[in-house]
């Protein structure tokens, strides 16, 4: 009988993960569906760029900049040892704008704004204000989720090129500043190296669709939400994971179709 | 309670969660103008019936008309515009945590019309002045106490002049004298719109002191009804219990279980 419960505990976990999956399918079109009023009363993305793009600032300009000296440091002692110190310019740039820039910074935007709408949204829940809006023939997808959904899609592309800058800014003090690598040799190959359809245009890519990816599940999880206190910290849990999972689940894939066979 | 024109017209209505029935036809008769008062003990359905009539449940069979049309035929843009006539009141008033005062009187006034600030303005003072808190337009909810928040909720309610307000346990949490405030409150704004009002609630005094008709409602079916003055002199065992907070009667203290002396291993 055991095997018979193990068996009947998977498939309703499969089924339940299929429900879900098609339930969050829904929500995502519903919410492309009704953007059209989130654009046309901007100022509504506006103000919830300014809760998860302008709050998250800090977060990502220090990680920016000390990833950027860690990988100074990193990278002047490996190149060293080939003579190649002068491509530290390169090697810091393009691991920004490739892979670190978009995946730290979405990792980031996961935990710190995420989290942050996963939050609300279920508390807004809880307290019956999303009920409130659909009873005052106010539809919440419309008024609540699509403008901090396009709030998330245009914030990361902008933080990740803000991580990637104060990145290379860190490369450079480190490298350049008090290691002492040579000044024009560190941007002279830096500039020559990174392309800007291929390295910077890819990076913006996976910075808009990890935007999306992230957004999507922080708001559906707090939609999805069950109306109480545990309700709402596992939603908050589920967002972090999904989201931390699902960023480098895409950039796996994204990288695979980019950059395969340079 | 058919004297005058009905707004909302309830006929058999039955309502199941899974197979769980928790409406039994229902018939309620709701005319213009009036105050109703739904009536019952925790879990009795009263909320449930609360739902129904705002749309936001489809009963299992039967029907809700207001303003004479079926609320459960529409589709979400029919829905939608219904609900412009209608006010909700919930529990703990439901104000948006991240607008001021000010902004949560004016939502529904910004999402519905085009009227200019000014005016969204003059109108957002008045209905804040109505519930007597114009001084506080500029506060945000978290700095309200219960009963000032229920004010507010109560001025956002009847921001556009619905024609149905609901009420969904206006009463519960607050302090004696705003108890009294916002009784008073419901009916007033009622009469002062023409409008007609549904509570749902489990306070008997306060209710009784405000409304026209009343509706006891046990374990989903309507078990007695009548004016404030008819269901203080009634007989039904449920009301009477309701009424005079009775430990026992038909609704029971224990909990259906095994034979007590059974479950304490006693043989009789």
């Amino acid at each position: 009988m055991p095997l018979i419960k193990s068996v009947r505990a998977i498939g309703n976990r499969t089924v339940n993960s299929v429900w879900r999956l098609g339930y969050a399918s829904r929500f995502f079109m519903l919410t492309l569906m009704h953007s059209g009023s989130s654009f046309r009363r901007f100022h509504l993305i506006v103000k919830e760029m300014f809760a998860s793009g302008v709050m998250s600032l800090i977060i990502i300009l220090v990680a920016g900049t000390f990833v950027g000296m860690v990988l100074g440091l990193q990278g002047y002692e490996t190149l060293k040892r080939y003579g190649s110190e002068s491509a530290l310019g390169s090697l810091v740039a393009l691991s920004l704008v490739r892979e670190l820039g978009p995946v730290l910074s979405a990792l980031l935007f996961a935990s710190r704004a995420g989290s942050a709408m996963t939050a609300e949204i279920g508390l807004m829940k809880a307290t019956e204000q999303i009920a409130a809006m659909e009873m005052m023939a106010v539809n919440p997808i419309a008024r609540v989720i699509a403008p901090r959904f396009w709030a998330g899609v245009i914030s990361m592309p902008l933080l990740s090129a803000l991580f990637s800058a104060l990145g290379v800014f860190g490369g450079y003090v480190v490298g350049v500043v008090l290691i002492g690598v040579d000044e024009g040799s560190f941007w002279s190959q830096m500039q020559s190296s990174v392309d800007f359809q291929h390295d910077v245009l890819n990076g913006v890519i996976k910075s808009i669709v990890f935007g999306i990816a992230v957004t999507v599940i922080s708001l559906f999880e707090g939609y999805d939400a069950p109306p109480t206190a545990e309700g709402v910290s596992g939603a908050t849990t589920r967002t972090v994971v999904q989201s931390s999972l699902a960023i480098l689940i895409l950039d796996f894939i994204l990288t695979a179709f980019m950059f395969r066979g340079e | 309670m058919t004297s005058t024109q009905p707004l909302v017209e309830i006929r058999d209505v039955n309502f199941a969660y899974d197979r769980r029935p928790v409406l039994k036809g229902i018939n309620m008769t709701l005319p213009k103008g009036k105050v109703i008062a739904v009536m019952g003990g925790s879990g009795c359905g009263k909320t449930t019936l609360f739902r129904v009539i705002g749309g936001a449940l489809k009963p299992t069979s039967g029907y809700v008309k207001f303003d004479g049309q079926s609320i459960h035929d529409l589709d979400q843009k029919g829905l939608y515009e219904m609900r412009r006539k209608m006010g909700v009141l919930f529990q703990f008033g439901a104000l948006f945590t991240d607008m001021s005062v000010y902004d949560n009187v004016a939502f529904q006034m910004r999402e519905h019309t085009d009227l200019p600030e000014e005016i969204i303005r003059d109108m957002v003072m008045m209905k804040l002045h109505a519930v007597g808190l114009r001084g506080t337009h500029a506060l945000m909810p978290a700095e309200l106490s219960g009963g000032m928040a229920r004010r507010v909720a109560l001025a956002r309610t009847v921001a556009l002049d619905p024609m149905l307000i609901l009420y969904d346990e206006p009463f519960a949490g607050l302090d004696p004298i705003s108890l009294s405030v916002v009784g008073n409150l419901i009916r007033k704004l009622n009469d002062a719109l023409g409008a007609t009002s549904v509570i749902v609630t489990h306070d008997v005094q306060e209710s009784m002191k405000i409304v026209d008709y009343n509706y006891f409602i046990d374990r989903g079916v309507i078990v007695a009804e009548g004016t404030p003055d008819e269901i203080r002199v009634s007989e039904t065992p449920y009301v009477r219990q309701f009424i005079n907070g009775e430990m026992d009667g038909p609704v029971p203290f224990h909990y259906p279980g095994v034979d007590y002396q059974q479950d304490l291993g006693v043989s009789v």
